[in-house]
């Protein structure tokens, strides 16, 4: 049997959500069986070598590289997921949706405990390689079509794996009650 | 003397004494209906719709409708469930909840809900709207974030003389749930507790005191909402 090709990527995410696709712990050796990675931090991969069966996205929208990879993703994955509560309602960045861009970057670079008298120039960078901030922090859906979505913070990798060897053997999913959580 | 009547729901011959509400007949024979602004043994309000249910073909809210001769109450459908995830799914999407950093996770009712009916994202757009947090009060903190105007801290919480120490302020979309604070002064830890438990959500929650069970051992973890009212056989494929 051919195998899948899965592509997977960080958003504006924390990388928990890959953590806890390694932490499906020895099924990742079925896994390996049904599945190759293109595209992903796993395997350091920095551009898609083909076209993908699933995209597996960790992260919201919170800059322009984000909304960038994510088209990306649409472009070239038959299915996308999101997974985490970050790439489906964009999780713990976008509390910062009611502050303006500016007051938390000033924030971050000037008045914050950590920076307060240590940024003398005052300097918010602002060079032209970095991505823009957007002004919101966005759900994944909102950019692009998102066909499924695995919530958790991050989804456990139980439900990781149900989902996924459900789509890879074409199988009806039913999902256990303790693998449904958004924390 | 009390009169007892007999209902149907879902095809299942239901008793009940006259007068009593269609949710409360459900549970005590054994079919949990959802609800979430209801508090059991209090005056019903109907505020959250989730209850509500076909009675002789007509969609009514089960909390406010008293049980009548004969009713046919029908409490599972595709459209039911429809409706019912639509309405949770519309709290999610109007207000913040982050169910990550609150400390009611675990032990929500809303986001129980959301649980049992396997609801892995909203059909609406998320509102991010702007809201405030209320901190000034010794023993209690609002959070206007998550609070979805239910009403049961309004009704269940009073001081001596039988006013409520919470209110609604402002109106339309920018109404919200505030703590009266001349009434709430002479609160004590007791009520303020109650409080906190009355609140299905994480809006109202006691200060210093963040986390304290640890995932897996909250109280919707490893049980759904409503598990103990429904009936044995399947009790989560609602």
């Amino acid at each position: 049997m051919k195998k899948a090709v899965i592509a997977t990527t960080s958003l504006a995410g924390c990388f928990g959500c890959h953590m806890s696709l390694l932490d499906i712990d020895a099924k990742i050796l079925d896994l390996i069986e049904l599945v190759e990675f293109d595209k992903s931090p796993i395997n350091d991969l920095k551009t898609f070598t083909r076209e993908c069966d699933i995209g597996l996205i960790e992260g919201g929208c919170c800059n322009s590289e984000n909304v960038e990879v994510l088209k990306d993703f649409r472009k070239h994955c038959k299915i996308l997921i999101s997974v985490g509560e970050c790439a489906i309602m964009g999780g713990l960045p976008a509390l910062r949706n009611n502050i303006p861009v500016k007051e938390c970057l000033e924030e971050a670079y000037l008045n914050g405990p950590s920076v307060a008298g240590n940024n003398e120039a005052g300097i918010i960078p602002n060079d032209d390689e970095l991505p823009i901030l957007l002004n919101k922090v966005y759900p994944c859906h909102d950019i692009v079509k998102i066909d499924y979505h695995l919530p958790g913070c991050p989804p456990r990798a139980g439900l990781i794996w149900e989902a996924l060897y459900a789509l890879l053997t074409n199988q009806k999913i039913d999902l256990p009650y303790e693998l449904v959580k958004y924390d | 003397m009390n009169q007892i009547i007999k209902i149907e729901i879902d095809g299942q011959v239901c008793m009940g004494q006259k007068g009593q509400y269609l949710v409360d007949v459900a549970r005590e024979n054994g079919i949990y209906i959802p609800t979430l602004c209801n508090i059991i043994g209090m005056k019903p309000r109907g505020a959250c719709r989730l209850c509500t249910v076909r009675v002789n073909g007509k969609l009514m809210t089960s909390c406010t409708t008293p049980i009548s001769n004969g009713m046919q109450v029908e409490t599972k459908s595709e459209e039911l469930d429809n409706l019912r995830n639509g309405i949770i799914e519309l709290m999610f999407a109007e207000g913040n909840h982050f169910c990550p950093a609150c400390e009611k996770s675990g032990n929500c009712e809303l986001q129980a809900l959301a649980y049992r009916f396997r609801i892995s994202v909203p059909r609406f757009p998320f509102q991010f709207p702007q809201r405030d947090i209320e901190a000034g009060h010794p023993l209690l903190i609002k959070d206007h974030n998550r609070c979805i105007l239910c009403k049961r801290c309004i009704r269940a919480i009073k001081d001596e003389s039988g006013k409520s120490i919470f209110a609604f302020t402002k109106r339309g979309p920018k109404v919200g749930i505030s703590i009266d604070t001349t009434l709430s002064a002479k609160m004590d830890k007791t009520l303020a507790q109650k409080a906190v438990e009355i609140c299905p959500v994480g809006a109202i929650l006691p200060r210093a005191q963040a986390f304290r069970s640890p995932i897996g051992t909250r109280k919707y973890d490893k049980t759904p909402i409503g598990e103990e009212e429904s009936s044995k056989k399947d009790p989560v494929a609602l």
